[in-house]
């Protein structure tokens, strides 16, 4: 009678913590949830009961909201599609209600609460027995640590904080601190340091290089994120100081001398280059190069949003799904003239489709406007389908996030900032990167040809709009097509350069502070 | 032999002659009219019966004897006030009511109802919105009792048929969760309104009550009852598109590049779709005495409606069976009620309706080089394949799918009332009720082979889908009830307590998978996904009522609620009313009066909760398996080889542990009025409901929980309105009645609250998605407005009155034109609805009209806005779409789905249903009783909206089944 209201759930997939979170495995699978954040949008696959309501589900996943975020603002690509507030994205005219900003705002604040909250049961349930534990905490610490400097990229460092000691309920997370400071930096550094066994405390600990699965966390990845957020610290903390380059150079000497190297072997089953190897459904083959990867498969991790979002909406006009492996195009993300124009004719890293597409953009909304984009392809090395037979738009293609390549350049780049010339090493790295390309380095490697050439080897991997603002050029001093609601381009308000806290955590949380001029 | 009578009529109760009144002799069609000095003359023949009708008097016979001078007295006949109402947990005399309570009885339902009970009653009831979900054969509808009293948790009522509270979130592979019960055995619809009335259900009265009872056995011999009816439905109107030359002529003017793309063929894809539809239902059903005191009532029904989206239909068998036997010198009374419903819906594919619109009108319907498709034309690809972005084609979409559902559903309950041996006064009531359903798709949802409207399936041989739900929910309500009369003090009261159990329970499962084959000849399956959900109801209530002297009436209820879906310290939720009546006609500055018979005044006030969150478990922290297709992939790169590792994630859910109920306090005053013996009478209610607590999704603070947004306990809203009913008989004489009803609702909804903290700044929840882009919103949840208000960018319009296309105010005039600059602007509830009837009666025949008007309200065009725009004829050179002829009062090249311009005023006028009938018991010798009629039900709307139809439930116009005119030919008969 009135003890029924008691109730524990009777769904087989649901159950509370204590009765869950019985084994090692349980923890693992909570774990993995952290990884799962970066790739699906919820617990159904490919949409369905998803992890962040009020959205479009598609939208919401991680590395869509991040593309939309990190590349449609920039030089490297458009999109017209009328999806509410989206077309301001590409004009760089975003207020601070943008849906799409908030998605992704919201995205990376999650998978912070996610990771907290399996370091919080795993302090409180975890036993001694589960000797992998420390290794499962290790990694929950870097996947908040990569979602906190994504939101620190992007928002600044005014964003919530919250960690494992937050509680869960009816309360007001304080921000790390004002729009540029250093709380948040320090943060995401100490974690980092942590997990990579720099600190004092070296109980938790990632795996090193060489003993990590594919899309798996090992020290390289923590390094990585340590050395981008060095080599952005003027943008971070307002200020440059030159001990941030250094130690940007010593992670990224760590990178470099651990084993990693560029894709440049073929097979002679191969169809494609070994550049692209590093974008198709096989590409967990190439680890040799990718650092670290989000992980998809056709069959078992599906959603709308992530490679799907950026092989689909690649595909438009009179492109044909089935030779990328898809069943559908979705005919909405192209690129645009600026960074076109930055590649020489032999550059094999040109890869567009051009038949029926002007390079002019006249219309956001034509897909036909704008040089399409097939750098990545939802189909093996050897030229076959994935795991989805070419039927369906459900992809095996990971996400590179981070990759030797981008490594090479940044310590290029550290070179120059700290040195104003790169070194003999790092000119061999430029040397390696330029020969896969097939073109020649310049006489003189300044930092305008770097940030040309990241575009020109990293375009479309969510790099363009950290690199703009690096290099002071993503609201004034260059200028390509829409920026600025203008088909040529023109200046925007410095303020773009950080994206707006969603006005509905200003409301949520009064003890938020909007960044400046929203 | 033939005689003159003469006499004097008058009222009973003072004596005074009655003009006017009707002197007929029984069985014939001789009669005459009382003279104004009440008297009158007329010739028959001893033994004749003469019959003096009055309205608001009650009839009396008299047989003429050896007296040539008949007087008759007539006493008043206060029209339906002894009636009895089913109220909660009970019943009341009409008189006795001091709640906001209107019944819909049996003789008054709309004629000519297809299949869906709630047509019964619309238009009828003040204060009840009921917006049926479109055409389709069975289609449910959307309920709003004085508008919505929630924003995240359901605006449903409570439904409750003969004692079963249903569950309303309906049962899957039925198109209407009130489906439950056959149109044809219901016997009475009472709507409970105000708090005073509905409190005594608690926690799922915010929205009002609907208690549905059914027919039962009377007391008497045999009766055979048969009402049948066959009926034609069409497509009452069309959406406007260009036609095949028309959009030739569009496309080479605008696109003159893709004209290669067009086809030869003149195709009217709305007519390829739809068709006329005929129907036909059949009711049998028995009633009588089976041995002394126990009278049963058995009925069979069979209606098998055809919709007019071709192939759509639902084939449904009720049976029913009631039996109310009474004990032991009807000490008890036992009241079984047994409902079975077995339905087979085709869903045919509602897609088609959409794409019918949309598809390219030169292109075939079918060809020979479009084998691969199953011969119907696609859009493809260069390399042949279909191209999943185009618009499909709508005869594909039909003959390539395959879409049934079989429903079983079964409700029942057994009510044991008791009436103590040695305390007649006091009585016990229990109640046992349970409601099993099991939905399910027959023969799996089939996409065949060769549709390529599904690239996915297309592409694998075909695919099929499966669900299967069953729920099972009880009931235990016990409750025990003393009344008793003091006439020492001229009072009367009565006191009721009781106890209520309810259990819900369901489980879905759901599964698909294609027809190609893998390499080992398998049919590989996506892994069934399987959802179990409960929760239990427990409740204590009571009332007491107090009546002093006929003339002062007071009502108290109570209700205490537990609920499972709240925490130990949230779970109970206490719900009180209380009401006052003054039956002012009873005193004595009125009784005296003529002119008006009945003048009541109840004033009442209650609070109500809702409960209906979604969220069986959103009090606690629970985690989450996912489902097979949302794993994360390792690869095991340390072995070389690569091998794929999947693993099953668990995910921590948001929860808010102070989850607690939403609570609607209902202030309401209300009037009942009767003038001429209630000749005319009606009620009028004015009402002010808040609600606070309101369950609503807002964003939680980022950070705060594990979820960006929650349900959770938050802001406030209140509807306030006021509603009037009038009833009249306009005309009544020997051969002829005219009867007219109407009621007029005003009701005002706005949302006064939405955030803990006051915060002027917020913008609120935006709501209302739309077709066309993806996670387009058009509609706001904002304070200060009514819930589901448009949010859109304001239209600028040249100075011919047209829209300027991508020009808007910059309302925050800040230079930059982006999303801040979206307006509030218009609502899309009615302000004012409208009900009318009337019937006429001439001898053997009848007539009636039943009509609805909305006004004051707005409709989101979306039909106009998704294809109201030239490149949208066209995209990227791939295939083309049909263009809505809004295009021409627009000339948008792009989409403007955020323009207010799509906003559009659509108040209408909707003559429901027209009915002619005739009584032919006469013709034959009223051995029988038999009575044939006619309808047209959506006979025609009168509205200045350009779309389809203006009634849309939720304000956006898009891919509505179009709800059709029927026209029907039916019978009666009973022996």
């Amino acid at each position: 009678c009135v003890n029924d209201l008691d109730v524990t759930p009777i769904d087989p997939n649901l159950a509370t913590a204590d009765k869950i979170l019985d084994s090692e495995e349980a923890f693992y699978q909570v774990l993995t949830k952290i990884y799962a954040g970066f790739a699906v949008s919820g617990q159904t696959g490919p949409a369905g009961d998803p992890d962040l309501v009020g959205f479009d589900e598609g939208h919401s996943q991680y590395w869509r909201a991040y593309f939309v975020c990190q590349e449609l603002p920039t030089d490297e690509a458009v999109n017209g599609w009328n999806d509410g507030d989206l077309p301001d994205i590409s004009q760089l005219d975003w207020g601070a209600n943008n849906g799409f900003i908030r998605q992704f705002y919201y995205r990376a604040i999650y998978q912070v609460s996610l990771a907290n909250e399996f370091i919080r049961q795993a302090n409180s349930l975890g036993k001694e027995e589960y000797t992998n534990l420390p290794q499962y905490m290790a990694e929950a610490r870097f996947l908040r640590a990569l979602a906190y400097w994504h939101a620190l990229d992007l928002f600044g460092n005014g964003v919530p904080f919250v960690t494992e000691d937050s509680p869960i309920g009816s309360v007001l997370p304080l921000p790390a601190g004002e729009a540029r400071g250093p709380e948040l930096f320090n943060y995401i550094e100490s974690e980092l340091m942590a997990i990579v066994g720099d600190t004092e405390d070296d109980s938790q600990v990632l795996l090193d290089v060489g003993q990590s699965m594919g899309g798996q966390a090992n020290k390289a990845a923590a390094w990585m994120v340590l050395a981008k957020l060095y080599l952005n610290h003027s943008v971070y903390l307002g200020e440059t100081n030159s001990e941030y380059y250094t130690k940007a150079r010593t992670y990224l000497n760590k990178i470099t001398s651990a084993g990693y190297s560029l894709i440049t072997d073929s097979e002679v089953t191969d169809v494609y280059t070994p550049y692209e190897r590093l974008f198709l459904a096989d590409n967990y083959s190439a680890d040799s190069e990718i650092i670290y990867s989000i992980n998809f498969d056709g069959d078992v991790s599906r959603s709308y949003g992530g490679m799907t979002y950026v092989i689909a909406a690649s595909i438009g006009g009179e492109m044909t799904p089935n030779e990328y492996g898809m069943a559908n195009g979705w005919g909405g993300n192209r690129t645009t003239k600026a960074l076109v124009n930055k590649f020489d004719a032999a550059d094999g890293r040109a890869l567009w489709f051009t038949e029926g597409q002007q390079l002019e953009i006249d219309q956001q909304d034509q897909f036909t406007h704008g040089y399409a984009v097939v750098k990545y392809k939802n189909r093996t090395r050897s030229g076959g389908f994935g795991t989805n037979e070419g039927s369906s738009d459900w992809v095996d293609v990971n996400v590179p996030v981070f990759r030797l390549a981008d490594a090479y350049l940044m310590a290029a780049e550290v070179d120059l900032r700290l040195d104003g010339s790169v070194s003999a090493q790092s000119l061999s790295y430029l040397q390696e990167i330029v020969d896969r390309a097939g073109v020649s380095l310049p006489t003189n490697v300044d930092l305008d040809w770097i940030l040309d050439e990241r575009a020109r080897e990293l375009y479309w991997e969510c790099h363009r709009r950290t690199d703009l603002v690096r290099f002071g050029k993503f609201t004034s001093g260059y200028n390509w097509p829409l920026k600025g609601n203008s088909l040529s381009g023109k200046d925007v308000d410095a303020k773009y350069n950080l994206m707006p806290i969603p006005f509905t955590d200003i409301t949520a949380n009064p003890n938020l502070v909007q960044n400046p001029n929203y | 032999q033939e005689m003159t009578v003469t006499g004097v009529v008058t009222d009973a109760s003072n004596g005074m002659p009655l003009p006017g009144v009707t002197v007929a002799i029984k069985g014939t069609t001789i009669g005459t009219i009382t003279t104004p000095d009440g008297t009158y003359t007329l010739k028959a023949n001893k033994g004749q019966i003469l019959v003096y009708s009055f309205i608001g008097y009650k009839n009396v016979e008299s047989v003429i004897g050896d007296q040539s001078q008949i007087n008759i007295a007539l006493d008043a006949d206060v029209i339906g006030m002894e009636e009895v109402v089913v109220i909660g947990y009970g019943t009341s005399k009409k008189k006795d009511l001091t709640g906001s309570i209107q019944t819909v009885s049996a003789d008054d339902f709309n004629q000519g109802v297809l299949s869906s009970p709630q047509q019964l009653i619309n238009g009828k009831v003040a204060g009840v919105q009921i917006t049926d979900g479109g055409g389709a054969p069975g289609e449910g509808a959307t309920i709003r009792i004085r508008g919505g009293s929630s924003l995240s948790a359901s605006n449903d009522p409570l439904i409750i048929i003969d004692g079963v509270p249903l569950d309303n979130s309906g049962v899957s592979g039925m198109r209407n969760p009130l489906n439950v019960v056959n149109p044809n055995d219901i016997e009475t619809f009472t709507v409970l309104k105000d708090a005073s009335a509905t409190a005594i259900y608690g926690s799922r009265a915010s929205n009002g009550v609907i208690l549905i009872t059914t027919k039962k056995g009377k007391a008497s011999g045999l009766q055979v009852d048969y009402s049948g009816n066959v009926s034609v439905a069409t497509p009452a109107s069309k959406l406007d598109m260009l036609s095949a030359d028309e959009y030739r002529e569009v496309l080479a003017d605008k696109f003159p590049g893709n004209v290669g793309l067009l086809g030869t063929a003149n195709t009217d894809w709305q007519d390829e779709v739809y068709r006329n539809a005929i129907s036909t239902d059949h009711n049998l059903a028995l009633s009588g005495m089976v041995v002394e005191n126990l009278p049963y009532r058995l009925s069979v029904g069979y209606n098998n409606t055809n919709g007019i989206l071709d192939e759509s239909s639902m084939e449904r068998t009720t049976a029913s069976l009631n039996l109310n036997p009474s004990l032991f010198d009807d000490h008890l009374r036992v009241n079984i009620a047994a409902k079975g419903m077995f339905i087979n819906n085709n869903f045919s594919n509602q897609g088609a309706v959409g794409a019918a619109i949309s598809m390219d009108p030169t292109q075939v319907i079918r060809g020979d080089e479009y084998a691969a498709y199953g011969g119907y034309f696609a859009w493809a690809r260069p390399d042949g394949s279909p191209n999943g972005n185009a618009p499909d084609n709508p005869r594909a979409l039909i003959d390539q799918r395959v879409d049934k559902s079989k429903v079983n559903r079964f409700v029942g309950n057994a009510q044991f009332d008791y009436k103590f041996h040695f305390l007649p006064d006091l009585r016990a009531n229990l109640n046992l009720g349970l409601d099993m359903s099991e939905g399910k798709d027959d023969d799996g949802i089939q996409t065949l082979p060769g549709a390529a409207w599904d690239t996915d399936a297309y592409l694998r041989g075909g695919g099929y889908n499966t669900y299967v739900q069953k729920k099972e929910n009880k009931l235990l309500d016990f409750y025990l009830q003393y009344t008793k009369a003091l006439p020492s003090i001229d009072s009367r009261f009565d006191v009721m307590g009781g106890y209520s159990w309810q259990h819900f329970w369901a489980e879905n499962t759901s599964g698909s998978w294609f027809n190609l084959p893998n390499e080992d000849g398998e049919y590989v399956r996506d892994p069934e996904n399987l959802t179990r959900n409960e929760n239990y109801l427990v409740s204590f209530f009571g009332r007491l009522n107090y009546i002093l002297s006929d003339k002062y009436y007071v009502t108290f209820t109570l209700r205490n609620d537990g609920s499972s879906r709240f925490s130990e310290e949230n779970r109970w939720g206490l719900f009180p009313s209380v009401a006052l009546a003054w039956n002012m006609k009873e005193e004595s500055f009125l009784s005296n009066s003529d002119v008006l018979s009945t003048l009541k005044m109840k004033v009442g006030y209650g609070v109500t909760g809702q409960q209906d969150i979604g969220s069986d478990y959103g009090y606690f922290g629970t985690y989450k398996s996912g489902q097979p297709t949302a794993q994360y992939m390792y690869y095991n790169s340390l072995t070389g080889s690569y091998d794929r590792i999947p693993m099953t994630t668990i995910r921590p859910n948001g929860y808010d542990e102070n989850l607690k109920w939403e609570e609607t306090t209902t202030y309401n005053v209300g009037f009942d009025y009767g003038f001429l013996n209630n000749r005319i009478s009606g009620t009028l209610d004015v009402y002010l409901r808040e609600t606070k607590d309101l369950l609503n999704q807002i964003p939680v603070p980022a950070g705060a929980n594990l979820t960006n947004e929650l349900v959770t306990n938050v802001g406030s809203l209140e509807n306030k309105g006021f509603e009037f009913t009038v009833n009249a008989t306009a005309i009544q004489n020997n051969d002829f009645t005219w009867d007219i009803g109407a009621n007029v609702t005003y009701n005002q909804n706005e949302i006064t609250k939405l955030t803990r903290v006051e915060d002027p700044n917020y913008l609120g929840v935006q709501t209302g998605g739309i077709s066309g882009g993806t996670g387009n919103l058009v509609q706001i949840h904002q304070v200060g407005q009514a819930a589901g208000s448009f949010f859109v960018y304001q239209q600028v319009y040249d100075n011919d009155g047209n829209p300027i296309e991508g020009v808007y105010i910059d309302r925050d005039e800040n230079g930059e034109f982006n999303e801040s600059d979206l307006m509030v602007y218009k609502q899309s509830a009615p302000k004012v609805m409208l009900g009318l009837n009337t019937s006429l009666t001439y001898k053997n025949w009848d007539f009636s009209l039943v009509g609805r008007a909305n006004l004051g309200q707005y409709v989101y065009n979306n039909m106009a806005s998704n294809t109201g725009w030239y490149n949208s004829m066209q995209i990227s050179g791939e295939y083309l779409n049909n263009l809505n002829r809004d295009v021409f009062n627009t000339n948008f090249n792009s989409a403007q789905y955020l323009s207010s311009y799509y906003v559009q005023k659509a108040s209408f006028f909707r003559m429901d249903n027209i009915t002619l009938g005739y009584d032919m018991s006469d013709l034959l010798n009223n051995s029988f009783k038999m009575r044939v009629y006619s309808s047209v039900n959506n006979a025609f709307v009168i509205t200045g909206y350009e779309g389809l139809d203006p009634e849309v439930s939720g304000g956006i116009d898009n891919n509505v089944y179009p709800r059709p005119r029927t026209f029907l030919l039916g019978v009666n008969v009973t022996f």
